[in-house]
């Protein structure tokens, strides 16, 4: 443990610590643009440059310094002051200086540091050099006149994104960041280069000149867009979502989120349901209602079925608070044809273990090797494959894939398509076998599409003995993942909205879809009176004989329980349009039409009630440890291939699908990706 | 004067062929075997003993430097030996002639320091630009496998030895030690932050010691005359042997030569480069080590020693002893701004402040030629100048700082006449 002092502070580091995070723990602030503590360390920003003795007589930059016993470091020496200076003013006389119109400006590393450590003039009277713009896809807008070549989005692109995209051309003053050659960024992952930008070189193109940091209100809450659970910012400004930003949880996200995180914000505005809809018996057409038209005909409706010919649906973001409302409805009007996994994924949920991931995500890190099942995890859950290129960058742990072959942005072994290749491993003792029995911490995560198929039973009870197989669970380690790809979906089956033994959606005379929208309507049976609740006039408004508008997850407070089975808080940044309402308070209301009344007024009782049922899930922010026992049903596989459950990662949901910028990177990116992938295929034949 | 007997690069003119029978007779390859059978620890002591000090530039005292490499047991990666060919130092030819005349002795050289760093690669980094230099070391080395010098059991010492040949391209920046590794890795060649230093973390992150071609290539010859034959010549124990001053400019006679270090500054232009241009008197400034040494005004150049420590107190720096002479007829406020526009052109663009501060100079400089300045911008420059120095990744900020530090230090009065002439004749 190095022991030295900082601006004659004493200071005991663990070993490694360089003299800017040293520094970090006592307090003292160094000024830094290159360097962030996610990436390597370049020092070529030299803005962190402290004095050191013993040392030579120069100063040090203390990003890339470790600590050393006996240093004696000075934060604020007229020579470091003068150094600081210096680069500073290095970094102003080739930057426009054109802050009134950069979208960075109020959130700009290099406007509040040249504040606190530039001078207050230029002494600069050549002139300046001008960079050409780059067109790097419909997400990031470039201004490079205004890059100080930090490199962190060259890091971030080579290391968190897996992709080299981004690179650092031609030398000296020439110097330019480029794709080569005039490609598109096409990581999942490629927003937070707009975030690691100290300067506005990258802007979000969706948001320029959309707003003002500073006239935003900011709204802590978490992410829907897949079952990762990432922790975002909603920034509002009236009654308008402006943009989205990650928050730091070094369990979840750490401080990354994806593009269609990131992105998919538009289409929260567009197609959007707000009054209540009927459809017209007459012309067939759907017409607007009034809430209190529309509750009595839907009580009318509800109490005129038998209740065993009532089902209810649960879409992918559907929050907590509401699956419980409409199973109590539901449970106290006689009806349980109740289901959520609406992809059609089969597996046992008796078990929480069963269908939970329960390694965890920052679990991964400890990880020695990794089998993926029927899974593509860079479109299904880009920051689990994120976590998992962390762990591999780090330790070069061997990862297997049974499934499609994809890019996962790290190397792996592809061990098969089919569930036999799965029985091969339980019986091989050589290769990838070998390697998962000889791990100390083995993982087998397996994500829907292991599940959306026939004997998708069969196949978790095959994991199951796997997982015992290989030793991946112990009393101190849980290897058995499963990987969701819906936000909804763990709190829906924690709270039991399913039914075990299954129903026919085509007898029923009454379905209920609560933001069900990604499924195949033709199940349900055309004489089927169908009520929709959600946001969007989506797959299922478009079926739907009764509309219900309900709020998107900026627009209520919610609860989510991502796929590690930790309970989140979604938080309300703005109001639900028009006539559209939070969609507990709907199915409230409409208990009480239906004179079955729930026993809870406001939301804090509602929360109370989950809590008295599902203790779990009154307590927030803990990763789920389940019980391990047994699960799925033994029995004969199929020869079929996995299939990928996402084909086009920016359009998977309801918002996604109304959202302008998703479907220009839909239309972009993932051609490039088709195409690449095509021209891959042709140069291999 | 050095004596002919204590002259190590008998071939430095080229006189005699490269070839190996030829630098056999000139006393290569004498009993190598013999000198890597009193092993590791005698080579570097002799080393440290020599007082022999890097070539490159820099100064640092080899034996030393050799001795920070791990024992190859505990570190339990490879070694190697990386020699730095990448001579582009403005005004500097003199690993061009070992290279193409006398590439025997760096090969050599090689295997008795890549022994005593326990390293059983060596990797020659050559610029791009040194294509006949390259083709010549490529035709020693195949010599020298062929008569078992290199390889397995390299010329019967038990050591196994292998030498490659890397061609650079061509960048300046290239021969900075840590970009030159980068380059050779194959990435871009931009200099590493130090600490790591190469010794613990280099090639590959290997412990690897980079050794310019000059100090290589008289490793032999010390070792078999002993390092205290090496100590003996020059000026005192830190400024020791025999250098290779390359002599340019306005001299009668240009030339490389080996020298004894310490020899003054006047003795070394008027004996062996027929003196300057028009006489001694004519001199205006000579910079003393190649194009990144502040310059020397005629009155320093009367007295000065040709070593590390009185270039020093001169405030300038041996470098790689590119003598550079200017004669009177010379613009001098030109020549350096010239100089200045060669570092902008090479800087690698990683680090602020020699982005930024060398284009920054060079436009400040182009305008001081014809005096369109302002007398104020003297002291700015020199501000700019010192806001580089030190503070950059690598050497090359420093050396684009020291140019235009000495000009302001010896040729203020020039400047600021220029901008009062310019003045005038604008008005």
């Amino acid at each position: 443990m190095p022991k030295l002092t900082i601006n004659d502070i004493e200071i005991e580091v663990a070993p490694g610590t360089s003299i800017l995070q040293a520094a970090e723990q006592l307090g003292i602030e160094i000024p830094r643009f290159c360097y962030h503590d996610k990436l390597s360390v370049p020092a070529n920003c030299r803005m962190c440059l402290v004095e050191v003795s013993p040392g030579p007589p120069k100063p040090q930059a203390s990003c890339a310094l470790a600590c050393a016993d006996g240093m004696n470091v000075q934060t604020d020496s007229a020579l470091v002051k003068k150094a600081r200076k210096g680069v500073m003013e290095f970094l102003l006389i080739n930057h426009p200086l054109d802050c009134p119109i950069c979208d960075q400006g109020g959130e700009c590393d290099l406007q509040d540091q040249a504040v606190s450590y530039g001078f207050d003039r230029s002494r600069y009277h050549e002139n300046k050099r001008a960079v050409p713009n780059k067109e790097v896809g419909p997400l990031i807008k470039t201004i490079m006149t205004r890059c100080i070549q930090c490199t962190r989005c060259v890091r971030f692109g080579e290391e968190i994104g897996g992709m080299t995209e981004l690179g650092l051309m031609h030398r000296g003053e020439d110097v330019e960041i480029d794709t080569f050659i005039g490609k598109s960024i096409t990581t999942e992952l490629s927003g937070n280069m707009i975030d690691i930008c100290p300067v506005g070189a990258l802007t979000s193109k969706p948001y320029a000149f959309k707003a003002r940091s500073w006239e935003l209100s900011k709204t802590e809450s978490i992410d829907v867009h897949d079952a990762v659970g990432c922790n975002i910012r909603v920034d509002s400004r009236g009654g308008e979502v402006m943009r989205i930003l990650p928050r730091l949880h070094e369990d979840i996200n750490e401080e990354w989120i994806n593009d269609r995180t990131r992105f998919a914000y538009d289409g929260l505005k567009r197609s959007r349901l707000d009054r209540p809809w009927l459809r017209d018996p007459q012309s067939g057409a759907l017409r607007e209602a009034t809430w209190e038209e529309a509750l009595s005909v839907l009580s009318a409706k509800l109490q005129q079925a038998k209740p065993d010919k009532i089902a209810a649906l649960a879409g992918d973001l559907v929050d907590v608070e509401s699956v419980v409302a409409l199973k109590d409805l539901l449970g106290l009007m006689g009806a349980g044809n109740l289901e959520c996994r609406i992809d059609g994924a089969r597996f046992d949920p008796a078990e929480r273990a069963g269908y939970i991931f329960n390694t965890t995500i920052a679990g991964l890190e400890e990880a020695d090797a990794i089998l993926l099942v029927g899974t593509n995890p860079r479109r299904e859950a880009t920051l689990v494959n994120a976590r998992i290129r962390k762990t591999w960058l780090n330790r070069h742990i061997p990862v297997g894939l049974v499934g499609a072959a994809c890019d996962l942005t790290y190397p792996y072994e592809h061990l098969g398509e089919t569930p036999q290749d799965l029985e091969k491993l339980m019986t091989s003792r050589s290769g990838f076998a070998k390697t998962l029995k000889d791990a100390k911490n083995p993982v087998i995560i397996a994500g829907m599409g292991a599940f959306c198929r026939e004997d998708g039973l069969a196949i978790h009870a095959l994991l199951h003995d796997m997982a015992e197989h290989f030793g991946a669970v112990r009393d101190d380690w849980c290897g058995f993942s499963i990987l969701h790809d819906a936000a909804g979906r763990v709190g829906a089956l924690d709270v039991g909205f399913y039914s075990g033994d299954g129903f026919d959606l085509g007898a029923m005379d009454v379905v209920y879809l609560l933001g069900a929208d990604d499924f195949d309507m033709a199940q349900i049976a055309p004489e089927s009176f169908v009520i929709y609740q959600g946001h969007h006039g989506d797959n299922g408004a478009h079926r739907a004989d009764m509309i219900l508008p309900g709020a998107t997850y900026t627009e209520k407070d919610a609860l989510y329980v991502n796929m590690e089975g930790r309970v989140q808080m979604a938080r309300r940044a703005v109001h639900p349009p028009g006539q559209a309402r939070e969609d507990w308070k709907i199915i409230r209301a409409l208990s009480d039409a239906t004179g079955h009344s729930l026993p809870y007024n406001d939301l804090l009782e509602l929360r109370e009630r989950i809590a008295l049922e599902w203790p779990h899930l009154g307590v927030v922010d803990v990763a789920g440890a389940a019980v391990w026992g047994g699960f799925g049903e033994a029995g004969k596989t199929t020869g079929q291939k996995f299939k990928p459950t996402i084909e086009n990662f920016y359009i998977t949901n309801a918002i996604t699908r109304a959202s302008a910028t998703m479907k220009k990177c839909a239309q972009s990116l993932m051609r490039d990706e088709c195409i690449t992938e095509k021209q891959d295929m042709e140069a291999a034949e | 004067m050095l004596d002919d007997q204590d002259r190590i690069f008998t071939n430095l003119y080229g006189w005699d062929s490269f070839s190996l029978d030829r630098a056999r007779s000139r006393g290569d390859w004498d009993g190598t075997a013999a000198l890597i059978k009193k092993g590791k620890d005698w080579i570097i002591e002799e080393m440290k003993k020599s007082g022999l000090r890097g070539r490159g530039g820099a100064g640092f005292p080899t034996g030393m430097k050799w001795s920070f490499m791990p024992d190859p047991e505990k570190s339990g990666k490879p070694h190697y030996l990386v020699i730095n060919a990448d001579e582009s130092e403005p005004g500097t030819c003199k690993d061009r002639d070992i290279l193409r005349h006398d590439p025997h002795k760096l090969l050599e050289g090689a295997l008795l320091a890549g022994f005593a760093m326990g390293a059983h690669h060596a990797y020659i980094y050559i610029r791009g630009e040194f294509y006949n230099e390259g083709s010549a070391v490529i035709r020693a080395i195949e010599e020298a496998y062929d008569a078992g010098l290199l390889g397995k059991n390299a010329a019967g010492s038990g050591w196994d030895f292998d030498v490659v040949l890397h061609r650079g391209a061509g960048a300046y920046i290239c021969g900075e030690e840590t970009a030159l590794l980068n380059s050779l890795e194959g990435r871009k060649g931009e200099p590493r932050n130090k600490p790591p230093f190469p010794a613990m973390a280099g090639l590959y992150a290997c412990p690897t010691t980079v050794n310019n071609v000059e100090t290589i290539a008289v490793v032999p010859t010390i070792l078999r005359r002993g390092g205290a034959w090496f100590g003996g010549i020059g000026r005192d124990d830190k400024n020791t042997g025999t250098k290779l001053f390359c002599l340019s400019g306005h001299v009668n006679n240009p030339c490389n030569v080996e020298e004894a270090m310490g020899i003054p500054l006047k003795e070394l232009i008027e004996k062996h480069a027929g003196g300057v241009r028009g006489g001694w008197d004519n001199l205006l400034a000579v910079i003393p080590g190649g194009s990144s040494t502040p310059l020397l005004p005629k009155e320093i150049c009367d007295k000065v020693l040709m070593d590390f420590d009185s270039l020093r107190e001169a405030q300038s720096g041996l470098g790689t002893a590119a003598v550079i002479v200017m004669d009177k007829s010379t613009d001098i406020v030109y020549a350096i701004a010239r100089l200045s526009y060669f570092y902008m052109h090479e800087s690698c663009g990683q680090c602020t402040p020699c982005r930024e501060g060398t284009g920054w100079l060079w436009r400040v400089m182009r305008r001081m030629v014809t005096g369109h300045a302002n007398v104020e911008e003297i002291d700015m420059l020199l501000d700019v100048s010192k806001e580089i120095e030190g503070h950059t990744i690598c050497a090359h900020g420093d050396a684009s700082a020291w140019p235009i530090q000495g000009l302001i230090r010896h040729f203020r009065p020039e400047m600021e006449k220029r901008i009062l002439e310019y003045r005038k004749q604008a008005a």
